[in-house]
């Protein structure tokens, strides 16, 4: 809502400054977002200087020129004129200036062949004189050091810009803003002149309100003003209605437009001679249409609230006029139209066409149903003042009856919302000054709401109000209040904080991608999950939420690589989703490691990272998070997005349907797919839904503290055995040889080929054998190992080498 | 007698001169080995008489010390002489790079949780959280914001249905819903996460972060929300004094509502938060609307509270000095180095909020 402080005072007696007034309004809830010279036509003229002019390749009369439009731009333009040289200063429009002269859009442009990013101006082109030969030449003296800036001075009257919220229709009007500043001691609101308007004859085009249940219309007010003298609106106006950003029409239209932003009243304004004998507001059907004033052509739906007369539809109640009834400067006739139309019914006809005008927006959140007569009493004097005429007796029809909102408000409440106590004499003035009309009985107020705020019906609003004129300041603060409810996390915000902090240690950059994702990647990675799209994606590459992190994460890596970084961890934690309905998505970390290990060391080894890389960043965080790692089991079984052979699941138990997390190799289809770069390229996720809550805290669930002072033995041993044997499965068929003696078991060796037959492999594992009860001597040891042996041999089909 | 003597004093010449290990064990052995002069010496001792014997064994035991002392000197001195020689050659150079030192960050979009939850935990808030797909009825309706309401313009909702049934959430105050349907008062819950909206240039993003809070109980009014939001802008900023100011707002879920500006100034160029005559406008607040109460089934005769509405990456981006939003998600290796945590540097009460 844009008004300058000159309109502002129309309404409001005061003594306050600028400044005070834009701190009052901030104050009291109506946000200034911007005082300043309202914009100008003339303000994208700068100061320019050609840096080389040379000659146009394809024409001998044009010039090329390198034009600095300041802050470091330099932009090409092509130019006619003779006097266009190096080094002079000159007048530049870049592409969407109107050219003052013949009102003409500037855009960007091929001349011969060659694109022109706007135009040098010559004094004729911007009306200072009748001089058309060249361009302008601005004195070196004056203007050196003004590159980049405004041409033409701005001297128009501030502008001030309020962020009207959508409760508050009233304060899209002057004199609502009057009034709540006024209400906030700010000054005085002016009581409106009383009218002495002479009106001669009768209304006399027929008007009926149709009493249809989708009826968006509820009064119709008109009155008919004849002989009228439509012009150019007079300075005063044209002002007015250039402050607030619009360009003035005629002054029957800039009337109209002017008593809307005075008091949010929106107005129409119909030829009375282009409608045919009667105005008959109605419900649209499906197929109606109608030449909008924007010129544009709507189909209409069924239940629009359309005003029309024996022809057809005229315009849309309360959103946009027609152009078959469109006034001109020839119009003799006016029909002028004061209405109700219900926000919803207007929300609704101007989504599904999708309009939007300043009637609209005022309509759709509430006009003061009482200001009928006032806007056509407004609007008809300055016609007649202006464009003269004779002004009709007013015509009213209504299908619904204004009810009085009334609210009993108990005074108490507001100390009870707000902390502080304010003198319910100073409440009373308040709220009377707000409009309201206040009755006392015994400790309740009696409230009779006033007509143009829809925003308040009950109580708590009342409270809003005072506090909010009474100002925000005086709330007290209070010490905040320590009692904790429950404890700040629970299991899983805790993993959660665990886990990220914890893979961040192994050296890992965590990022944060978005929740959607290419279709197309996400395609690679969804495997049996349901795609779900956007309806109204940012952009068609994130399109669908993203069912992995993957598809990002690859994606920013990709970014990264070809940033020239080689050796790249990267996780993020956060949502995948499952499907569209909420609470289908898990909480997964996904990671991503690529390059080498060690590289350009002078000491180590490089090595392309592996899988056992990522299988110990994995287990590590696991247990790190408060898993145990003998709970921990691991599969080969994994999505298909990864490398078949190189990539496993990790269980928390055996039995259990859902992997806590995958680690691997990624699938060489899908590096190829997406074009990845690198020598090495392995993954892994964490799937922290699927990790089991233990119930118990570690003050309960620590076992006794035992150990064993008895000597313990290690033994080696090495088996020849399948190569698709599991080292779990043998590590486990050892354990289970006497779960008490045998306290660990080392993978240390696995290797195949020289002297190892075709499909079997040896490993080779070192075993740590303690009692707790004695020292073993050879004897006990000798049969343990054998019952190893035996155990293994008997169970796996390996063979002990010798 | 003046024969050992000269023996004596020979060999401790030798020895004085002697640098070699092996020589000297030699010298060793020689002097008492099995036929060693020395040993030779003391046999000689039960051929002469009593009276003799005793004043030579005396003599021979004290050359006997001063040899063996002499020697084992010689020995740790030739000794330490060798071990420093060696060690001299395994010198290193220390100053060659370490193995590879593998730093991993946290994003401060978690880093602002961590230090945001932390705060809010000290004054006995607790952690909820909600989906990110919403239905309409939570994150619109329920929150007093109905369909036919110009209010619903303010958010640009990304939807996932043609019924515009199911959506992002464009706010956390979904969560308040969830939260107070779920249990019964009083609340007092923060709640963070993402949020969508469907614009996107400079200082918007499509996704970002909220953090929500609600307090909910039988007294609780607008200056508990006072205190609390300056209590949490101080210790998040980490100034003893904070310039705050409150401004009436609309929200169609809190009532009254209110938005809070800090104020800051520019100096050289950074941003000086707390003090200065420029206002930056950071969060949204109000006591929630009785009508929000009655549709979670909370008596508002009974109990009331506030709500409140904060920007995390608008957060981070101040107190950590970040100019782009839209970096935050951009995954640039150099950003995420840059402008990540250690991962160690976990936000807690005793230790500070940040380092």
């Amino acid at each position: 809502m844009k008004f300058t402080v000159d309109w502002l005072k129309n309404h409001l007696d005061t003594k306050f400054n600028n400044n005070q007034i834009i701190d009052k309004l901030t104050n009291i809830g109506l946000e200034v977002e911007s005082f300043e010279s309202s914009t100008s036509e003339l303000d994208t003229f700068i100061v320019a200087k050609i840096i080389n002019a040379k000659t146009h390749p394809n024409a001998d009369r044009l010039k090329l020129c390198d034009v600095d439009i300041g802050s470091d731009k330099t932009i090409e333009v092509v130019c006619g004129a003779p006097n266009a040289k190096n080094g002079l200063l000159t007048v530049y429009a870049p592409p969407g200036s109107i050219i003052p002269k013949n009102q003409m859009k500037l855009s960007v442009s091929k001349i011969r062949g060659v694109t022109s990013y706007g135009m040098l101006c010559s004094e004729s082109e911007l009306l200072l004189s009748k001089e058309s030969d060249g361009i302008i030449e601005l004195k070196n003296n004056k203007y050196a050091n003004k590159i980049g800036d405004k041409y033409f001075k701005n001297n128009s009257e501030k502008v001030i810009d309020l962020s009207i919220t959508p409760n508050r229709p009233d304060c899209l009007g002057v004199r609502g803003i009057a009034r709540d500043l006024s209400a906030a001691g700010a000054g005085k609101l002016k009581i409106n002149k009383k009218s002495n308007l002479k009106y001669r004859g009768n209304q006399n085009i027929k008007v009926k309100i149709k009493k249809e249940k989708a009826q968006g219309c509820t009064i119709f007010g008109s009155c008919l003003i004849k002989g009228v003298t439509n012009k150019e609106s007079p300075k005063w106006l044209k002002d007015k209605i250039k402050s607030l950003g619009q360009k003035p029409i005629s002054a029957i239209v800039d009337i109209t437009n002017y008593v809307m932003f005075d008091l949010n009243r929106p107005l129409h304004a119909y030829d009375a001679d282009k409608i045919d004998n009667e105005i008959i507001v109605r419900s649209s059907s499906k197929g109606e249409s109608f030449e909008a004033l924007d010129n544009k052509k709507y189909i209409l739906e069924n239940d629009m609230c359309v005003i029309s007369d024996r022809s057809g539809v005229l315009g849309l109640g309360g959103i946009i006029g027609g152009t078959r009834s469109g006034t001109e400067y020839s119009t003799k006739n006016i029909l002028l139209e004061s209405a109700y139309f219900l926000p919803r019914s207007i929300r609704k006809t101007s989504k599904q066409l999708n309009i939007d005008t300043d009637a609209k927006f005022r309509f759709e959140r509430g006009v003061d149903p009482l200001s009928i007569e006032e806007g056509l009493i407004k609007a008809s004097e300055l016609i007649k003042q202006i464009c003269g005429g004779e002004i009709s007796n007013l015509d009213v029809k209504k299908i619904d009856n204004y009810k009085k909102t009334i609210i009993n408000f108990d005074p108490f409440l507001f100390e009870k919302t707000t902390g502080f106590n304010v003198e319910i004499k100073e409440l009373i003035k308040i709220l009377e000054k707000l409009g309201f009309n206040v009755k006392k009985n015994k400790k309740i107020l009696k409230l009779v709401v006033p007509s143009w705020r829809p925003d308040i019906t009950q109580s708590i609003d009342i409270v809003e109000e005072i506090v909010r004129i009474k100002g925000y300041e005086h709330i007290n603060i209070s010490e905040p209040i320590k009692t904790r409810l429950k404890p700040t996390l629970n299991y899983y915000q805790k993993l959660f904080h665990f886990l990220q902090r914890s893979v961040a240690s192994k050296g890992y950059l965590e990022t944060v991608t978005w929740s959607f994702t290419d279709s197309k990647i996400n395609q690679l990675f969804k495997e049996n999950d349901e795609e779900i799209p956007i309806v109204n994606p940012i952009s068609s590459d994130l399109n669908v939420l993203r069912n992995s992190i993957f598809p990002n994460l690859l994606f920013y890596l990709k970014k990264n690589l070809d940033r020239g970084f080689k050796d790249i961890s990267l996780f993020e934690i956060g949502p995948a989703f499952k499907g569209k309905n909420p609470g289908d998505q898990l909480t997964v970390i996904g990671a991503v490691r690529a390059g080498k290990v060690s590289r350009l060391s002078w000491n180590d080894k490089e090595r392309i990272v592996d899988t056992f890389d990522v299988k110990k960043d994995v287990i590590q965080s696991l247990c790190e998070a408060g898993i145990d790692k003998d709970d921990i089991v691991i599969d080969d079984k994994t999505p298909s997005y990864y490398h078949p052979g190189k990539s496993g699941g990790v269980y928390q138990n055996n039995n259990e349907k859902n992997a806590l997390a995958y680690f691997g190799e990624i699938h060489p289809n899908i590096i190829k797919k997406l074009d990845i770069k690198t020598e090495g390229l392995v993954i892994f996720e964490i799937r922290l839904d699927y990790i089991k809550e233990t119930k118990q805290k570690i003050k309960d669930s620590k076992s006794e503290y035992k150990f064993s002072d008895f000597q313990k033995s290690e033994r080696d041993f090495a088996f020849i055995i399948n190569k698709n044997f599991k080292s779990q499965e043998l590590v486990n068929i050892i354990k289970s040889v006497d779960n008490k003696l045998i306290k660990s078991v080392r993978v240390f060796d696995v290797f195949e080929g020289e002297n190892i037959p075709e499909g079997k492999k040896s490993i080779a594992v070192n075993v740590t054998i303690q009692s707790e009860e004695k020292t073993l001597n050879e004897n006990d040891l000798d049969n343990i190992n054998k019952l190893i042996i035996s155990s293994v041999e008997s169970k796996s089909g390996a063979k002990i080498r010798s | 007698m003046s024969d050992i003597k000269k023996i004596k004093d020979d060999y401790i010449d030798k020895l004085n001169t002697e640098t070699n290990i092996e020589k000297v064990n030699n010298i060793k052995s020689e002097l008492f080995g099995k036929n060693g002069i020395i040993s030779n010496e003391f046999k000689k001792l039960g051929l002469i008489s009593a009276e003799e014997r005793k004043k030579l064994a005396s003599d021979l035991n004290n050359i006997k010390d001063e040899l063996q002392n002499k020697i084992s000197i010689k020995i740790q001195e030739i000794e330490t002489k060798e071990i420093n020689l060696k060690l001299e050659k395994e010198k290193i150079d220390v100053t060659l790079p370490e193995r590879n030192i593998e730093i991993g960050k946290i994003h401060p979009v978690s880093q602002v949780i961590d230090e945001i939850s932390s705060i809010f935990s000290e004054i006995g808030f607790s952690v909820e959280e909600g989906p990110d797909v919403e239905n309409e009825y939570n994150n619109f309706t329920a929150l007093n914001t109905p369909d036919n309401h110009p209010a619903r313009d303010m958010h640009d909702t990304f939807y996932l249905d043609n019924n515009k049934e199911l959506l992002l959430r464009t706010h956390t105050s979904p969560v308040q819903v969830r939260t107070m349907l779920k249990g019964k008062p009083p609340f007092k819950i923060i709640a963070p996460g993402r949020t969508y909206r469907s614009d996107s240039d400079q200082t918007h993003a499509p996704m970002f972060h909220q953090v929500e809070g609600l307090h909910i109980d039988k007294n609780i009014n607008m200056g508990h929300l006072k205190g609390c939001l300056n209590y949490f802008i101080k210790e998040f900023f980490e100034v003893d004094k904070i310039k705050m100011r409150f401004r009436p707002s609309h929200f169609p879920f809190t009532e009254p509502s209110a938005e809070v500006d800090i104020g800051y100034e520019i100096k050289n160029g950074k941003i000086v938060i707390g003090e200065g005559n420029k206002w930056l406008e950071i969060l949204g607040c109000g006591m929630v609307h009785p009508n929000v109460l009655k549709n979670v089934n909370v008596n508002p005769s009974k109990y009331q509270g506030y709500a409140f509405g904060i920007g995390i990456d608008r957060l981070g981006m101040l107190k950590y000095g970040i100019n782009d939003l839209r970096a935050f998600f951009e995954t640039d290796y150099r950003w995420l180095s840059h402008f990540g945590f250690d991962p160690l540097d976990v936000p807690s009460n005793y230790r500070g909020l940040s380092r």
